[in-house]
């Protein structure tokens, strides 16, 4: 398989108050006509390498080629060839849908005739003919994202970059962006996917890197990362925090890495579920601890991710907004106002 | 959703932009911004009471309450506030540009617009654009609402359209400094907040509503040269006769000072403000 994305030691600081390494050497490497997803925390660097590569932004030092094409050498002509859908949802809020992709149909310099056509095609295969001729204030925050994603589509692009697709979206919107996600693929596109949601890079990606302080911590497919990992995690619930103490200590001889204490919860990968659920349930026995939950269940690549960096994908680092770049405080706001909008939940859906 | 597939096909459009074309891309990247921009402005109802109502209120506000008690010698005090209305009008609006580019680059859709391959220039030639032709919309109004409360201008058709010209040169130079302020505001709220102390001591520390030769002595070398002023003193000699200026200078004098104002800024705020949107991440 070519080879459309290919990132060599990407190098990139934010200066400011605070100088802030955001890419730190990241290389990886997309096969045409994959997913490839680029897993990490709030401010671990996927957005800036996106923004690298969609010729936003300049890399201090490294090397960025797409359908190779070097990004900064050639950006105009990156530009012809890539689609970017953001987190922002960077769509005019005071026009329509469709004046919204005619917009960028023309500023792709495509003619007349195809702009009018494309943006009747892309509202009807995103289920916005309706509201077509309605202005973006009106939509709901799930529309938002089809009608970003429309927008990104309008020139067919060869190479899609979606970053946080999905994020602060209601399951039943996600959903409905997995199945068109999926279906680009399906028509052979490649897309560079960024996301924190664990169970949509494995659902879409058929590659990975995990990316945590600007750094590629781990590569492979989502099969191989939870191979790596161990078969099984065990999941001890216990009445007290002095007890789920002392049952990771006890548990800690069992698994394949160290076992996690999460409040009253104790996690532990394994090789082999039902010996170590039996040995863990004859050492809790004898040490006198009655659990009160007991299961077994496939490894989430939550469970790698938190084996990886040592923290989970949804933690924030801080609060503190002062800590913020202005980008991520827009990127919080933007949260808060979703979460705002929906009836129930927040960003969270796993 | 339908099941139709999204086999990317062949770009349709040009792939390398000679330099005719890229001449033509940035004339249509600028039309299709210009045209956006305009829409934005017919469907925020904020946007079109500020640029619209505003200045009307402050016609009224001027002609029949504080206008009473402000004496003019060579000309009505109608006559006399219009044109510095239609100064103020345009260097208010100028305002909006600010806010604008800095909504653009808050929401991210200035993000999406860089990576698409469109002009460079677009962006900034769009949003100055759009704001001239709102200009243009807007004094013909106020021309209206200025004759339904008495103005009337004595120098003809030609002489009124040379002031209007001045008046949108000068707007348009200050379009491009408030770019540079939107361009470094990080919110269209800052750059609001950013924007008034610049425009306000420019308008009313000026000729615009009031003779200057009733201020302070050491206020007055500032209030009768600064840009503001000498552009309302352009427009008022042209649309009125140099006399109605009450300064004793020509019209020429005062064109070619309002000019060479919006030449200079000009050459000044463009550098200023591409080099501000290509460094801003």
């Amino acid at each position: 398989m070519p080879i459309a994305i290919e990132v060599e030691n990407l190098q990139k600081t934010f200066k400011g108050k605070r100088e802030v390494r955001a890419l730190d050497g990241v290389s990886f490497a997309v096969e045409e006509g994959t997913v490839f997803g680029l897993l990490g925390p709030n401010g671990s660097g996927k957005t800036t390498a996106v923004r690298v590569l969609t010729t936003i932004l300049r890399a201090d030092a490294g090397t960025a080629r797409v359908l190779g094409h070097d990004v900064q050498k050639k950006a105009a002509l990156v530009r012809t060839l890539i689609g970017l859908a953001g987190q922002y949802a960077a769509v005019d809020e005071n026009l329509t849908g469709r004046e919204n992709l005619r917009m960028v149909g023309n500023l792709n310099h495509l003619p007349r005739d195809v702009v009018a056509r494309r943006a009747v095609e892309l509202l009807d295969q995103f289920n916005l003919s309706d509201a077509g001729d309605r202005p973006l204030k009106t939509y709901s925050g799930g529309m938002r994202r089809r009608l970003d994603l429309a927008a990104a589509l309008v020139a067919r692009p060869t190479v899609l970059f979606l970053d946080e697709p999905t994020t602060g979206l209601d399951p039943q919107s996600r959903n409905d962006l997995w199945e068109v996600i999926e279906r680009l693929v399906g028509g052979g596109t490649t897309v560079l996917l960024t996301t924190q949601y664990l169970e949509e890079a494995d659902r879409l990606a058929s590659s990975l890197a995990v990316i945590d302080n600007g750094k590629v911590i781990a590569e492979g497919t989502p099969e191989s990362m939870k191979a790596d990992l161990g078969a099984t995690v065990l999941e001890v619930g216990l009445p007290s925090i002095d007890d789920a103490a002392r049952t990771g200590v006890i548990l800690d001889g069992l698994g394949t890495h160290a076992a996690l204490v999460n409040g009253t919860v104790v996690e532990v990968t394994v090789d082999e579920g039902p010996q170590a659920a039996m040995a863990a349930l004859r050492a809790l026995d004898s040490a006198g601890i009655a659990p009160q939950s007991f299961n077994l269940r496939e490894p989430s690549l939550d469970d790698v991710f938190l084996s990886l960096t040592g923290h989970r994908t949804e933690e924030v680092v801080s609060d503190d907004d002062g800590d913020l770049s202005p980008r991520q405080k827009r990127k919080k706001k933007r949260l808060e106002e979703l979460a705002e909008a929906l009836p129930v939940g927040t960003g969270e859906f796993s | 959703m339908t099941t139709a597939t999204f086999a990317p096909a062949a770009p349709a459009a040009t792939k390398s932009p000679g330099m005719a074309s890229g001449l033509r891309w940035l004339l249509s990247d600028t039309a299709t911004l210009t045209r956006r921009n305009l829409l934005a402005v017919t469907r925020i109802p904020e946007a079109l009471f500020f640029s619209t109502v505003q200045p009307i209120m402050f016609v009224l506000l001027f002609r029949y309450v504080f206008g009473g008690s402000i004496h003019t010698d060579a000309t009505s005090y109608v006559n006399y506030l219009m044109p510095g209305i239609f100064v103020q009008t345009v260097a208010f609006g100028a305002v909006s540009t600010s806010i604008g580019l800095a909504e653009d680059l808050q929401k991210g859709l200035i993000e999406r617009f860089r990576a698409l391959p469109m002009s460079r220039g677009a962006v900034l030639l769009g949003r100055t654009t759009a704001d001239l032709i709102r200009n243009i919309f807007v004094i013909t109004i106020m021309t209206i609402v200025g004759v339904l409360v008495g103005f009337r201008p004595t120098t003809g058709v030609l002489h009124y359209l040379a002031g209007i010209g001045i008046i949108l040169l000068f707007a348009y130079a200050l379009s491009w400094g408030f770019a540079i302020v939107g361009l470094s505001a990080p919110n269209s709220e800052t750059a609001q907040v950013m924007s008034f102390p610049l425009i306000f001591p420019l308008t009313f520390i000026s000729s615009a509503f009031v003779p200057v030769a009733n201020m302070p002595s050491w206020l007055q070398g500032f209030a009768t040269y600064q840009p503001v002023s000498v552009t309302v003193s352009a427009c008022r000699s042209l649309m009125l006769g140099a006399s109605s200026t009450g300064t004793g200078r020509s019209t020429g004098f005062w064109v070619v000072q309002s000019l060479a104002w919006s030449v200079v800024l000009l050459v000044v705020f463009i550098p200023l403000a591409i080099r501000k949107y290509r460094t801003r991440t």
